[in-house]
């Protein structure tokens, strides 16, 4: 395999330029919602409001202010976090989902039926349908791109260079320079799925933020959705073991002499 | 507030819903189809056979619900089988959704089977293929591929709760007893199809009122794992102060506790049979709408 490649996204240097929205909606062809016609959200600035099947970059806008000159503007682009362990993959039906040579995490349009399992389990929200193909999308961090040697769209057209593409490995050390720079300034800064210990064996697409994961909609211990299997699976078995006892009990034969006092001592 | 909360819905909708609440009464009507074969009087017959022709309706309607619900319905057979190396089999056995696919394909094969050799008893088929097929299901092999739909029906009426747990989506993946539930809500709802349905196949009255029996027991289990599955969710509960928290508790009210008081005081069997199905549907239609309707974010952000 050649090496771990991911983004490192440095939220406090992101201007909400959204260049890596279009970026990535033109290499990508994705098509426009509602045939370009979108309402306003009135939510900020966002109006591309989640990561979906056509939206495969999100540019995400918080103000948090408490009067109208006191605050500050949180902005992160969000994007699919390629997982070290991927939830999406792990319950893929059809064996649509890849892990690639990048060790980036690809869907393969050809081969997935659309069942949208993928969509429950990501942790973070990021797939959904593409209603063109009928079938599950999302980034596939420019695996088209990468083989050839070019870095992803998104990153190419950042102009800040919040969005940094690269060898995992380099990214970290990196980014953990700039979280020192920033503590030494007295920002709150912190890094999200860095560690390769921590949740999901970490992301290769990580963050720098400035404020507790919630706020940027990201949660805050994701987990991968088999971790419920054996718990929820072991209950069904036992409550199948009683029903299916209840079951024998009350619909066996009955000896010669409950049937003659009527029916049985169930009924 | 719960992880789960920035999971996207993944559009699981009607046709999905439906094919809960008919798997599991197909589920559940074949395992104690099985046992009545099993364990059963001979004059329990009627019983056994309307429950295997319940199991073998059931398992088609399902198939085809599953399959009319994907984005590339013709890409069904994807789940069975490699796309790229066909014929090689695609199974992951950590994955329900697949493991679900086989499941479903071989309740389906055996279900049907079974039912063939019940039909071919009572001298109901009349295609020569088919009576030859339902003809060679009798005497032990029939009790084995019976007593295979029966276990594969339990199987059935379990795994889409154990499927909706392992997800990252509210409600569902927020507790671990939405298996034990639908599997206990498939075993009540097949046995009130079977009080509906066995009388039409000449099933006796006594048969008929150990149904009954049975479906009392079966909704306590239902009602009690359905407590255990509320109090596991916590501060998620927050979510039933909706429209579905009130069909939610209409289920429970009349799907559960109403039948329960019709059994205790004896009154129609299919008065009552008729609420616990009602109640099943319900139960199915809040617990994926009430998680469904959660928009990502916005609650996530105002919470
Ligand atoms: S973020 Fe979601 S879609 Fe991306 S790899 Fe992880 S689980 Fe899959
Ligand atoms: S929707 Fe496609 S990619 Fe997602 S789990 Fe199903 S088959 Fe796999």
């Amino acid at each position: 395999m050649a090496e771990a490649m991911g983004f490192f996204t440095d939220t406090t240097v992101c201007i909400g330029c959204k260049a890596c929205e279009v970026a990535c909606k033109e290499w990508n062809q994705l098509p426009a919602e509602n045939g370009g016609v979108r309402e306003l959200s009135g939510d900020s600035y966002d109006n591309t409001r989640k990561l979906d099947g056509i939206h495969w970059r999100h540019v995400r806008f918080i103000e948090q202010f408490k009067g109208p000159y006191d605050g500050r503007w949180l902005m992160m682009s969000d994007v699919c976090k390629h997982c070290v362990q991927a939830g999406c993959l792990e319950v893929c039906p059809t064996g649509a989902i890849v892990r690639t040579q990048f060790d980036t995490v690809v869907i393969q349009s050809d081969v997935c039926n659309g069942c949208r399992a993928c969509i429950a389990a990501c942790p973070f929200g990021v797939i959904d349908i593409n209603p063109v193909s009928g079938t599950a999308q999302k980034c596939t961090l420019c695996y088209d791109r990468l083989q050839v040697g070019l870095e992803p769209a998104c990153s190419k057209a950042c102009p800040t260079d919040s969005i940094q593409f690269g060898a995992i490995a380099e990214l970290r050390t990196r980014a953990e320079k700039r979280v020192a720079q920033l503590k030494s300034q007295g920002v709150a800064a912190e890094l999200y799925g860095a560690d390769p210990g921590g949740p999901l064996g970490g992301l290769n697409s990580f963050y720098l933020l400035v404020d507790k994961p919630e706020v940027y909609g990201l949660p805050r211990h994701p987990e991968l959705p088999t971790t419920n299997l054996a718990k929820s699976g072991g209950l069904s078995v036992a409550s199948a073991a009683v029903l299916g006892l209840l079951a024998i009990v009350g619909l066996r034969k009955r000896r010669m002499d409950e049937q003659s006092r009527g029916g049985g001592g169930n009924v | 507030m719960s992880d789960t909360f920035f999971s996207g819905a993944p559009h699981w909708a009607w046709l999905i819903i439906l094919y809960f609440f008919v798997g599991g009464i197909a589920g559940g009507g074949s395992l104690l189809a099985a046992i009545v074969d099993w364990f059963g009087a001979p004059e329990d017959r009627p019983v056994a056979r309307t429950g295997y022709n319940v199991a073998a309706v059931g398992a088609i309607i399902s198939g085809a619900l599953l399959t009319i619900d994907l984005g590339r319905p013709l890409r069904f057979w994807h789940m069975l089988f490699q796309s790229a190396n066909f014929p090689t089999l695609m199974f992951k056995g950590w994955s329900p959704i697949s493991f679900g696919a086989w499941g479903i394909f071989l309740f389906g094969l055996f279900s049907v089977l079974t039912a063939l050799g019940g039909m071919a008893e009572e001298g109901r088929l009349h295609n020569p293929a088919l009576r030859a097929v339902g003809g060679a299901v009798r005497g032990t092999l029939a009790k084995v591929v019976g007593g295979v739909a029966g276990l594969l029906g339990l199987f059935i009426a379990g795994y889409t709760g154990v499927l909706l747990s392992v997800t990252n989506r509210p409600i569902w993946a927020d507790g671990p007893w939405l298996g034990a539930l639908f599997l206990a809500s498939g075993v009540s709802t097949g046995a009130a199809t079977l009080i509906l349905l066995a009388p039409g196949r000449g099933a006796t009255e006594q048969s008929l009122a150990r149904l009954s029996a049975f479906d009392t027991k079966a909704l306590v289990v239902e009602l009690l794992v359905l407590v255990l599955f509320v109090a596991s969710l916590g501060a998620v509960n927050r979510v039933w102060l909706s429209f579905w928290g009130l069909v939610l508790l209409v289920g429970v009210g009349f799907g559960i506790l109403a039948p329960l008081r019709m059994h205790a005081q004896r009154r129609s069997l299919a008065g009552a049979a008729r609420l616990v199905l009602l109640g099943g549907f319900l139960l199915r239609l809040a617990t994926i709408f009430a998680s469904e309707g959660i928009e990502r974010y916005r609650v996530a952000a105002g919470m």
